[in-house]
């Protein structure tokens, strides 16, 4: 079987950094998905058939992992030893939550209503938000790396993302 | 005069032999098969030289008719003629308005019945007749047993409604290659036809089901980036209004399931008949003797089809959003399915996306030539030139009940398939041995709003406190889209697995012992079909090891080589031999004893795949 124990920045043959270029991580993504997809096996034998599934299956999880900013530096951090979702945890900064708190009361307020329109430009300015706090991100594993920050900045992330399908899913409600 | 060849008389080279696949386009309204010709494909019509066939299957008091013939019945027998079956595959009764059919339905576990005049039949039955059909078709065009078939689905198909369908392939005596999602065939067929590259969206109306994707096309990789859809909405929903504001303008009574059809049929061809003119005349004599003679024009049906037209929109918006994509940003949108026709769903994909759709193929025929041209592929016939890759998506997330009646997303909407995902789950009582799974696909949060897929058990959990014990649970998602789940506890390796198959959906044995009674009425020659099959299948693993071996032969020692060699001599040997079950059993021990082999080439694959090139010539390859 492949050697998949080896981490998933080696598997795609890029340095192990939170920045790297997008585009090489596309290219040896689709160079791998060429050879070990099972549209490539579909005449092989069922031994190649089932590897080819488990394989390009690990591949597309592992692009998926580092293509997405928060993902990647949540990866990042798990390869240090630091689990950045665990439960035993301490609370995210006050000023954070209350924020947050606001945002899910518009939200829930426009839902009501029946306004997407309201709901649609909450989508864009949580997605403004999150793409400052990844930008963010980016410092904390830049030398000298905070990786308690980068914890931080990970769960802050983790949570607006949560918002922003909140916001998706009540849209999508709301046009069926 | 020529001379004769003789071949060598020990193990003479096979060639690679050109293997007989097609594409079939499973549709609501119409179905279609299509294959690779000289490198083209090309949809096989029927002996009179039609392309479609009519998804209609009657079930006559001595036979059963599918198409043309099945269509000629639909007025006078409405309850034992079925239409858009495709509209109920893995559907429960509950899930259907059935004031709107005229069937007799019969509440099934899994999925409703039919009460026919040839006895009870499943929604896969019929579909399988429709299919039996196209295969039928087929190999009387390329003269042999098809070694395989693309079928294709609704990218919006659920995992019931895609196993239904497979399974259904199955019973048609069907070798399924791969099931392709509608608007992703059609893509391959525009893409490699227009070497299209861009980002481009796939708005797919058909006679029943709503699908809009969105795929990115660069260097011969298709990759789908979201897909959102509506499976019962269609075609059909149109001809409906129509037939809705008939009976009102004529102020008619309760109409009989046997005129229902008629002015069902009345309606389809206004609608058609108004993808070209400004109005049209519809006339009908019922049979109790009322007359509707009405005009409808086109301002008309737009004003009674707006709702449904809106209704399309709400899924081209959400795929947008999923790929976080402006309309701006399409390059092209390729119209798919007859009901693209209709001028004002032309209109409001225009203005939605402010540049014309893209019409430049047969939105009938085109979803039946991209399966065709992955058909050939997947057979093994790919052309040296062609090196083009299709990923894919699983268009709803999937997901396990958690306590309180709450999903728990593991694999979410849009990721790209196939996958495996595992997440670990904890029990919630002390001493408690077992745990319920139940498997869900839906985006809602709450259980109930969700398709509920399977429910299974894990037992023999030992008795450890509250929050103890560490069920790992593993969803696997295949190329099909289609999901397996497997448990395990961690401590103990206690293990549970299922496809989720055997709640909703068919097991195996129902499958054999429908096709044994299918094949107990057909009129070919079962066993003739069974050993063609068989040499099929002989021939597929032989062609595949010899080319492994071409390539690959180096990483076997002597040893391994030998006992794959005498496999394969094993294999030619009974070829030509009249014992089927020796040749399948045979071809079984060929797979077996490949098995180690298939492993070294896969991490050759890996290997190559990265080194060789460096990461430099990898950014622009």
């Amino acid at each position: 079987m492949i050697d998949f124990s080896q981490d998933y920045f080696a598997l795609f043959g890029l340095p192990r950094r939170f920045r790297f270029d997008g585009a090489q991580l596309d290219a040896a993504f689709r160079a791998l998905q060429r050879d070990i997809h099972p549209d490539r096996y579909a005449s092989a034998g069922d031994a190649e058939r089932r590897l080819a599934l488990q394989s390009s299956a690990r591949v597309n999880e592992a692009y998926r992992a580092l293509k997405d900013p928060v993902s990647r530096a949540q990866y990042l951090l798990s390869l240090h030893g630091i689990d950045a979702l665990g439960e035993t945890d301490t609370a995210l900064a006050e000023e954070f939550l209350l924020q947050q708190l606001a945002r899910r009361e518009a939200i829930a307020e426009a839902h009501e209503e029946g306004d997407t329109p309201k709901l649609e430009a909450l989508l864009e300015e949580a997605r403004a938000a999150m793409t400052v706090q990844e930008a963010s991100l980016a410092e904390r594993f830049d030398t000298p790396q905070d990786l308690g920050k980068a914890r931080e900045v990970v769960r802050e992330l983790r949570f607006l993302t949560k918002v922003a399908a909140d916001i998706e899913a009540a849209i999508a409600e709301l046009e069926e | 005069m020529a001379l004769l060849q003789i071949a060598e008389p020990e193990a003479p080279p096979l060639p690679r032999k050109h293997q007989l696949a097609a594409g079939i386009d499973l549709g609501t309204t119409n179905s279609l098969v299509a294959t690779v010709r000289n490198g083209i494909p090309v949809v096989l019509p029927d002996t009179e030289g039609r392309p479609l066939l009519p998804s209609i299957v009657h079930y006559g008091a001595d036979r059963v008719a599918v198409g043309y013939p099945a269509q000629d019945a639909l007025v006078a027998d409405p309850q034992n003629t079925i239409v858009s079956v495709k509209r109920l595959m893995g559907r429960g009764l509950t899930d259907l308005d059935d004031r709107r059919f005229p069937y007799r339905f019969i509440d099934a576990p899994g999925m409703v019945q039919f009460e026919t005049r040839a006895g009870r039949r499943t929604p896969v039955e019929i579909s399988a007749e429709i299919l039996k059909s196209l295969r039928l078709r087929a190999e009387a065009a390329l003269g042999g047993v098809l070694a395989g078939a693309v079928v294709t689905v609704p990218a919006y198909f659920d995992d019931a409604q895609r196993q239904a369908t497979k399974d259904s392939a199955r019973l048609a005596g069907l070798n399924v290659l791969r099931l392709l999602n509608e608007p992703t065939a059609a893509a391959i067929a525009y893409g490699l036809d227009n070497a299209a590259e861009g980002t481009y969206a796939v708005y797919d109306l058909g006679g029943g089901t709503f699908d809009l994707s969105i795929l990115k096309l660069s260097r011969g990789v298709f990759e789908v980036l979201a897909t959102a859809g509506d499976t019962a909405l269609g075609g059909d929903d149109f001809d409906h209004r129509i037939y809705c504001w008939m009976i009102e303008t004529s102020r008619i009574g309760p109409v009989s399931p046997s005129d229902t059809r008629l002015l069902m049929l009345k309606a389809r061809d206004a609608k058609e008949n108004l993808s070209s003119h400004a109005a049209t005349p519809i006339v009908a004599t019922l049979s109790t003797g009322e007359r509707i003679d009405v005009t409808l024009d086109a301002s008309t049906f737009a004003g009674i089809t707006a709702t449904l037209v809106a209704k399309t929109l709400a899924p081209v918006r959400k795929a947008l959003r999923d790929a976080r994509l402006t309309p701006g940003e399409i390059k092209g949108v390729v119209m798919v399915g007859g009901a693209t026709r209709m001028p004002q769903i032309q209109k409001a994909v225009a203005d939605f996306f402010s540049a014309p759709p893209l019409n430049n193929l047969d939105p009938d025929q085109v979803v039946a030539l991209g399966a065709a041209i992955q058909a050939n592929v997947l057979a093994g016939n790919r052309a040296h030139d062609e090196d083009w890759l299709l990923l894919d998506v699983i268009p709803l997330s999937l997901g396990l009940e958690t306590m309180g009646g709450l999903t728990e997303k593991i694999i979410p909407r849009n990721a790209t398939i196939p996958i495996a995902r595992a997440q670990e789950f904890t029990t919630f009582k002390n001493g408690q041995t077992a745990m319920a799974i139940h498997v869900v696909q839906g985006e809602r949060e709450k259980v109930a709003d969700c398709r509920s897929l399977a429910r299974f058990e894990l037992r023999g959990i030992p008795p450890m406190t509250a929050g103890a014990a560490r069920i790992r649970v593993t969803f696997q998602v295949d190329a099909d889209g289609l999901l397996s789940v497997s448990a395990r506890e961690q401590t103990t390796g206690v293990e549970a697995a299922i496809t989720v198959k055997p709640s909703y959906g068919l097991a195996d044995a129902e499958i054999a012992r429908m096709l044994e009674e299918s094949q107990a009425h057909a009129a070919e020659d079962v066993e003739a079909r069974a050993r063609a099959e068989a040499q099929v299948e002989a021939e597929r693993v032989l062609a595949a090891t010899a080319s492994a071996l071409d390539a690959d032969g180096d990483l076997l020692a002597a040893s391994e080589r030998v006992s794959i060699d005498a496999a394969i001599a094993e294999v030619r040997r009974l070829l030509d031999a009249s014992d089927r079950h020796a040749l399948t059993a045979a071809s079984a021990a060929l797979n077996r004893a490949t098995e180690p082999f298939a492993e070294k080439r896969m991490n050759r694959s890996i290997a190559r795949a990265l080194t060789g090139r460096s990461v430099d010539t990898l950014a622009d390859d």
